[in-house]
């Protein structure tokens, strides 16, 4: 057991290119972190780095009260879970998970007992004699995590343990390793793409884009407070939407009407001209199904076309941004890994709505629970920062970008 | 119906093509086997009838009890095992560089390689006489050890090196989490993962030693490292005209059995798709 402290790690590639950037976290001894973002935002890279599979550029990586940085990863003590499983097809499953060990040169009576102890863990006890190969997938997810726990490892890591499974296992195998870490209280840096996995898993959760660390926060925090546009738009099923606004006195006008804001929040973005309104799809409501719509606005807009879930309805409002906005729009969509063709509004409404497509219907939303987004910084200014973790400062964010194009130039 | 039956047709045109190869590949094998089995008087006649008329163990008998055979045989042995050994050693280790390690001149060491695979044998059989009588290579073990081994080498590292970089980087790095040096990495995982790589190319090998006859005729002049291939051309018997056919086949039939049961052994861990089930599923 031990707490994993990285310290202005930076990671940068023959060609100069830093595919991890000053990044900061400390990961408490227990604590189950997440680190997120899109494709190439350095996640894995940071992964690798902890447990020794690729050089720190600069910084410090400390494991409990030691600087690992120039340890070889057998020297670590750390137990990683590969994406891919990265099992020994020429070993049994038994063999498999004796193999750190056998390494280690313990005892055949030790040994046994330990692998009867996590083959019992994790229900592996029947396929003790296979080879992977014979495995379905989720055993041989199971044998990857055997293969960890086994060994008393200071700390778990997963590089993406289930992107290799199916939508229902990987929501097993999920509450499988909240469970286990429950159980084992063990520190663990889990790496994924997916935020429903960041959401429901971490202690806490580290947003990166870039290389860059943006936000460091509870799930909650993450979701009721994003720091930025980037954070904002990658936390959250749908995702938050994003509209155009401007605000006058304590009401912020947007696309489809004006909506009376906290006088906090209208106070904080006062003055800035045009702004991106960011609204979390459940936020709005059908006004007709709405038993108690004090505290919030309503307004009429056509919808265009609805998904019916059963215990909530898609209902998606076609808008034109202005040209400002949509250009932010779009870069945000490409920081995401997303395409959206059009902007469009995704409202979430109770199943009981009966709003059909095409229909003007009035809906209604919560004033309260707007984010207002500087576009250009793309600065959240109503975040509440007492409960937002720690957020990306956004003169570090505007160096490093100024810094990364003058590389493009240069280069 | 008409599925059924041109069904039957291919099945009929599969097995003429199967009794086709197989009488083309193995009716020399047969011939030579029934020739091991004739007397003396069967071999000389003139127009002598496929089966033995009457079976005789005799050419077997002579060919063991031959104090020659028998030392080539060993040498044989001796030298192939060896020399195979030795090139699948250092090809596996060499092969792991170039599959794993980017170094300088990386594409000159697999260039060269092969460049050394398309020479001409019996191009160095000249200077290898000579220069093996200076070091007093020639007539031993070793003197057609080095040659065999540096003959086979290019082939083993090419083979070897497509079977390493099929195999995942994570096994490697997860070997090395699980607390294992670079070291024990390969050998327990790399290693037998390449397992079937490593089996071909000691086949290969093998092989080659086994069957080699210019340098082995030519390096080498008593029994004391002569191979079977070089024995069996001073088989010529008491008339020049009348070769013993019979003894001849024998020792074929002889040296050819070692290397049927290696490859019915080898072929069990030739097994494609080894590395099946390591990665995701």
């Amino acid at each position: 057991m031990a707490a994993i402290e990285m310290k202005n790690i930076v990671k940068k590639y023959g060609d100069g290119f830093p595919a991890v950037n000053d990044v900061s976290i400390d990961v408490a001894d227990g604590e189950f972190m997440i680190l997120v973002g899109p494709s190439g935002c350095g996640k894995s890279t940071l992964l690798r780095m902890i447990v020794g599979l690729e050089d720190i550029t600069s910084g410090d990586m400390m494991i409990g009260d030691k600087r690992v940085n120039d340890l070889a990863p057998r020297d670590r003590n750390l137990a990683m879970v590969f994406q891919n499983y990265a099992l020994y097809p020429h070993l049994t499953v038994y063999e498999n998970i004796a193999f750190p060990l056998r390494l280690a040169k313990a005892s055949d009576d030790e040994i046994d007992k330990k692998v009867r102890a996590a083959s019992k863990t994790l229900e592996l006890d029947e396929h003790l004699d296979r080879k992977p190969g014979n495995l379905s997938g989720g055993q041989r997810q199971r044998v990857a995590m055997g293969r960890a726990i086994v060994r008393e490892a200071d700390a778990f890591l997963f590089d993406e343990p289930l992107s290799n499974l199916d939508a229902k296992l990987r929501g097993q195998m999920r509450t499988e390793i909240a469970r286990l870490q429950k159980k084992l209280g063990i520190t663990t840096v889990y790496v994924t793409h997916d935020q429903t996995e960041a959401m429901t898993l971490g202690h806490r959760v580290a947003v990166l884009k870039r290389g860059i660390l943006q936000q460091l926060a509870t799930p909650r925090e993450l979701y009721e407070n994003p720091g930025n546009l980037f954070v904002a738009g990658f936390i959250g099923s749908p995702p938050m939407n994003f509209l155009p606004a401007t605000v006058e006195g304590t009401s912020v006008k947007l696309p489809f009407g004006s909506v009376e804001l906290p006088a906090e929040k209208a106070e904080k973005a006062a003055g800035k001209g045009l702004l991106m309104a960011g609204i979390r799809p459940e936020y709005f409501e059908d006004a007709s199904v709405k038993t108690d719509p004090a505290g919030g606005s309503t307004f009429r807009a056509k919808v265009d076309v609805v998904e019916w879930l059963g215990n909530e309805t898609y209902a998606y409002i076609p808008f034109e941004a202005p040209p400002e906005v949509e250009a932010q729009l779009q870069q945000l969509e490409r920081d995401l890994d997303g395409e959206s063709l059009h902007t469009q509004l995704v409202v979430s409404l109770d199943g009981a709505s009966r709003i059909t497509e095409g229909e003007e219907a009035e809906i209604w939303v919560d004033g309260s629970k707007i984010h207002l987004f500087d576009p250009e910084t793309g600065e959240n200014l109503t975040v509440d920062h007492e409960h937002a973790g720690r957020i990306l400062d956004h003169a570090t964010q505007q160096a490093a970008d100024q810094e990364a194009k003058q590389d493009a130039v240069s280069g | 119906m008409a599925g059924v039956s041109s069904g039957t047709r291919n099945k009929i045109g599969t097995w003429i093509g199967f009794v086709l190869i197989l009488v083309w590949c193995l009716l020399p094998v047969v011939w030579i086997i029934s020739l091991s089995f004739k007397g003396p008087t069967e071999t000389s006649a003139g127009s002598p009838q496929f089966l033995p008329k009457e079976p005789t163990l005799k050419n077997y008998d002579d060919i063991l009890n031959n104090p020659d055979f028998r030392d080539s045989l060993v040498n044989s042995f001796g030298i192939a095992i060896i020399a195979t050994f030795l090139s699948v050693v250092l090809a596996t280790l060499a092969a792991y560089a170039i599959a794993r390690l980017e170094f300088k001149g990386k594409r000159l060491v697999l260039s060269l390689a092969l460049a050394i695979a398309m020479f001409p044998v019996v191009a160095l059989v000249g200077p290898l006489f000579d220069l093996w009588r200076t070091l007093g290579l020639f007539n031993t073990w070793p003197g057609l050890i080095i040659p065999y081994m540096s003959f086979t080498l290019p082939l083993a590292i090419w083979t070897l090196s497509a079977f390493f970089r099929e195999i995942p980087w994570e096994m490697e790095q997860a070997a090395q989490v699980d607390g294992a040096t670079s070291w024990q990495a390969f050998r327990k995982v790399i290693v037998p993962l390449a397992a079937p790589g490593v089996f071909t190319a000691a086949i290969l090998t093998f092989f080659f030693a086994w069957n080699e006859f210019v340098l082995a005729i030519s390096l080498t002049s008593t029994t004391q490292a002569r191979t079977v291939p070089a024995q069996l051309s001073f088989f010529v018997g008491p008339d020049p005209f009348n070769p013993p056919y019979g003894q001849l086949a024998t020792a074929s039939v002889v040296v050819t059995v070692p290397i049927i049961i290696i490859v019915l052994l080898f072929q069990r861990k030739i097994v494609a798709g080894l590395t099946s089930g390591a990665v995701k599923g």
